[in-house]
């Protein structure tokens, strides 16, 4: 059984994290030496380089330090950058959480805020311990999913193992994400055939066909020379293979970063901006959108890999499935699932996609998944602009509001 | 030990499981063939003779159209195939003769 940590909104946590949040580049040393210096594997560093405003960037940092894994939150601000500081310790308290702000200016520069941060660290830890555990159901996970460092075999193990244990997840009234449209270009006219009404079906073909024009203008696909490498000639090759990790659910609707799922079954996060392109590439990397899953909610992702990621995340354990054998023997000591058995006859497609659910489970009880073992912290936000869901995009937010 | 899979049976290429050698025989529509080239696992080869124009199927679906023409058990990639949507890039395209 999942032993969850209740937070004051009803969802459950299954980690009990504290996190120190930079505000600005320039406060990012200060944060990184609390959280080193605090030396915990519950003490996780995030944060958000710009000093410009950002609305995109507001509402995930938000979604974040609320986020049901985070149990308490330091904020570190410079003092003169825009990010407003006094809301998010705001949105944090009226979660109910332990928060303190520390502004290096006023606190009197890096060693002061240092120690005060450890300070502050402990006080919010000792806060957080408080917090009640209670039973949580398998249909209180929100799991993700992503891939990275695709080859050619992510599409015929990994990804539709994932698929596999995505279908069981919904079917257990679960929540679960797949992503990156742009990595679904090519698959919108099969994908919108599995919405649950003909309005979403048009919303996804209209999201997969928005992401194409965004990466027409940057110049390049989601492809990078590595999915070459690996067998994968084409965007539509490489998305036919990444399409998998969404199994065979109908698709319950379209949510965008910082989102909550308004119930139970399978959501595709729209991860490409909204209006003409402006600050880059929609992901510069993929922890841009493992983030993006967490702001959504995910307490759990599952990273399927052909070419070996090594990656990790804050704040949600990231369970890695390498879909190719070779990789799967020089990364082994990185990799939670050996989805390439299945090229050797070693393991069906259905049992490898048990392995992922149970191993799902066993992480959600506190079991450490291997990158968190590692000590992979990964959290990277940058600039994006998005405007909200359309009503079409969620067919299941009346049903929600009717429960 | 399977060198090549067939995912879709409306597939015209066929996947690399196993590292295929020179000369290795290969078994594709209508027969063997020897391998004209070392293919890594995850690469595609034809199914059957494909022409330049051709949509290359994988998965039951379209991944892209052919620019040459391939015979059966032939390397499918970047030399004799293109994506309909966006052009794929590579690190020599991108950062000059890797």
């Amino acid at each position: 059984m999942i032993e969850g940590y209740l937070r004051s909104d009803g969802r459950k946590g299954i980690r009990n994290v504290t996190i120190v949040a930079y505000l600005v580049e320039c406060a990012h040393h200060v944060a990184r030496r609390i959280v080193d210096k605090a030396d915990d594997p519950d003490v996780h560093l995030v944060g958000f380089p710009g000093c410009y405003p950002n609305a995109y960037a507001a509402k995930v940092m938000e979604a974040i330090a609320t986020h049901p894994n985070v149990g308490g939150v330091v904020l570190v601000s410079l003092g003169c950058e825009s990010f407003n500081r006094e809301r998010l310790r705001a949105v944090v308290e009226a979660s109910g959480r332990p928060v303190e702000l520390l502004v290096i200016q006023e606190v009197g520069g890096t060693a002061a805020t240092t120690k005060a941060g450890l300070e502050a660290v402990e006080r919010v830890r000792a806060g957080a311990a408080k917090t009640p555990r209670v039973p949580m159901a398998v249909e209180e996970l929100v799991v993700a999913t992503i891939c990275g460092g695709s080859d050619g075999t992510s599409g015929i193990t990994a990804n539709p193992a994932v698929g596999r244990a995505f279908d069981r997840f919904v079917a257990d009234g679960a929540t679960c994400i797949f992503e990156e449209t742009g990595e679904l270009v090519g698959c919108e006219t099969i994908m919108a055939t599995r919405a649950i009404t003909p309005e979403l079906g048009r919303e996804i073909e209209a999201c997969v066909e928005k992401a194409e024009r965004y990466y027409t203008t940057m110049g390049f696909g989601s492809f990078a020379p590595g999915n070459a490498e690996g067998g994968l000639t084409t965007q539509e090759e490489k998305s036919m293979g990444a399409y998998s990790k969404s199994g065979s659910s109908p698709i319950s609707g379209i949510i965008k970063p910082g989102d909550l799922a308004p119930t139970g079954g399978l959501y595709l996060l729209d991860v490409v901006p909204d209006g003409e392109p402006r600050f880059g590439f929609p992901n510069i990397s993929d922890n841009a959108e493992i983030v993006e899953l967490i702001a959504c909610g995910a307490h759990v992702t599952l990273f399927t890999t052909g070419r070996g990621s090594v990656v990790g995340s804050a704040i949600s354990p990231v369970i890695k499935i390498c879909a190719n054998p070779e990789t799967g023997r020089r990364l082994a000591a990185d990799m939670d699932v050996n989805a390439g058995r299945i090229l050797e006859g070693q393991a069906t497609l259905a049992q490898v996609g048990d392995e992922i659910y149970d191993r799902v489970i066993a992480v959600a009880s506190g079991e450490r998944s291997v990158s968190e073992e590692l000590g992979h912290r990964e959290f990277i936000l940058t600039y994006k602009a998005f405007e909200p869901v359309g009503p079409a995009c969620l067919p299941t937010r009346a049903q929600s509001v009717l429960a | 030990m399977t060198q090549l899979i067939l995912l879709h049976e409306d597939d015209n290429v066929l996947v690399v499981v196993a590292p295929v050698e020179v000369g290795d025989m290969l078994t594709v529509a209508g027969g063997t063939v020897p391998a004209r080239e070392g293919i890594t696992v995850g690469h595609k080869v034809a199914r059957h003779a494909l022409a330049a124009g051709d949509k290359v199927i994988k998965y039951g679906a379209p991944i892209g159209s052919m620019i040459a023409p391939a015979e059966p058990g032939e390397w499918v990639h970047m030399h004799n195939m293109k994506s309909d949507y966006i052009a794929s890039h590579t690190r020599a395209v991108v950062g000059g003769a890797a």
